[in-house]
């Protein structure tokens, strides 16, 4: 028997408010099942449970304000064996909490929600009436009063790549487009496979490299606000499940149906104010993340080439890095491949 | 289809994939993905939407052709 609790959904939520349950008392649920939406500062988002077992008994109506770590269900374990999700191990080396410990008084199954509980850090104040200003304040303040960051910038010739895109794209039904946004990122992933140091964390005075390549993406809110939820587990996707993954999350972003998930998992950034017609754009990291890459506008300038000057279409692109995690010297290697990357579109697909 | 219709179709559109803007904020002849804040994927959104409602599909070449309401309106207009 464990309880479910009102998960952390980012490091600064404090509480939510549950909409709906989406399970019944006597239901089986399935780890990574959606069970409930709650409404927080960064809009409605759907939450899983990270447990196999059967819902013994649900303990908070809907439209009921829960600070995190408050008890929302029990569920009946089904199996007996240890399990934790790699959030909450992640989370846990973090603050410190003893693993054993904690899965005997939970019936060996850890969630994120139970360890966030453990640590007494998570105390909450009263809620805010900009809540998402006020949490975006907090983490931009952790990381510039912390995080050691240093820039670096290049200039990317685009003019194949995007030739290489119109090409593909003139042959496809306008609902399959490919979009340049999406052909970075892909380009953005390839070159982090390559150079893996700045996909990860830095907790606890040490480095740590996440084989997961999960890319918070900044997306801009109309009315106000940005939100960074992750596409999660880019290094298995090719361009055309990039693309549709991105298409996806801005529309759930939009209509404010993210999962829990990829509002936690995030293990880099990508910001692109390009479409904004900025040139480039100098990030701050979002911690426990040791990098952010920046993307501009793709412009129209004279190039000079083979001892010529001609116009190419070129895109700036930035790194901002956790100097404690990683030197220039690593962030320019990732700025070199993917340059390499982006001249070979044809291998991008 | 007469043009006032066209024109009506595409503020649909836009305030369909867009549903902050107001419908005053759509200028005739100012870029629409600059004035009203409409990024890459959006404007892909309200492509895709239009070619359903109108049956035209917009190559990427003539994207330029189409970054105005107005601009919009004849071009449809004009393949319809």
């Amino acid at each position: 028997m464990s309880e479910f609790i009102m998960p952390s959904l980012g490091a600064d939520m404090e509480s939510a408010v549950l909409m709906e349950w989406k399970i019944k008392e006597g239901d089986k649920v399935k780890k990574g099942d959606i069970i409930a939406e709650v409404e927080t500062s960064k809009g409605v988002i759907e939450i899983e449970i990270f447990e196999d077992g059967i819902v013994e008994k649900l303990l908070v109506e809907p439209e009921t304000e829960c600070k995190v770590g408050t008890p929302l269900a029990i569920i009946h374990s089904v199996s007996e064996r240890i399990n934790i999700s790699p959030a909450a191990k992640k989370r846990a080396k973090e603050l410190g909490v003893d693993l054993e410990k904690l899965a005997s008084q939970t019936k060996g199954t850890i969630n994120l929600s139970q360890v966030e509980a453990t640590d007494e850090k998570t105390e909450t104040k009263a809620p805010t009436t900009d809540g998402m200003r006020q949490a975006i304040a907090r983490a931009m303040s952790k990381s510039n009063t912390e995080i050691p960051h240093y820039y670096l910038s290049t200039s990317i010739n685009m003019t194949a790549a995007l030739k290489w895109l119109e090409e593909l794209n003139s042959q496809r039904p306008i609902g399959e487009r490919i979009l340049p946004a999406a052909l970075l990122i892909h380009a953005i992933v390839l070159a982090l496979k390559k150079v893996p140091q700045l996909n990860g964390f830095w907790q606890n005075d040490t480095q740590e490299i996440i084989s997961e390549i999960n890319p918070g993406i900044a997306i801009a809110l109309r009315k106000g606000g940005l939100i960074t939820p992750a596409i999660l587990n880019t290094q298995e996707m090719n361009l055309n499940e990039t693309m549709h993954s991105l298409d996806d999350l801005i529309t759930r972003t939009r209509t404010g149906k993210l999962k829990g998930g990829e509002m936690t998992q995030q293990t880099i950034t990508i910001t692109n104010l390009g479409d904004l017609g900025i040139e480039s754009v100098f990030g701050v990291i979002y911690p426990p993340q040791v990098a952010i890459v920046g993307i501009g506008n793709i412009m129209d300038v004279p190039w000079a080439e083979n001892d010529m000057l001609c116009a190419r279409k070129v895109v700036k692109v930035t790194l901002a890095g956790d100097h404690r995690a990683t030197d220039g010297r690593i962030g320019a290697q990732f700025l070199d491949k993917l340059d390499k990357i982006l001249q070979k579109p044809e291998e991008l697909l | 289809m007469n043009i006032a219709d066209i024109k009506k179709t595409i503020i649909k559109e836009i305030l369909n994939i867009a549903p902050e803007i107001e419908e005053a904020e759509i200028v005739d002849d100012e870029n629409i993905q600059h004035s009203l804040e409409i990024d890459s994927f959006d404007f892909l959104k309200i492509l895709i939407a239009l070619n359903e409602k109108l049956g035209v599909e917009v190559p990427e070449a003539d994207y330029t052709k189409v970054d105005t309401l107005n601009k919009m309106v004849d071009y449809f207009s004009k393949r319809l």
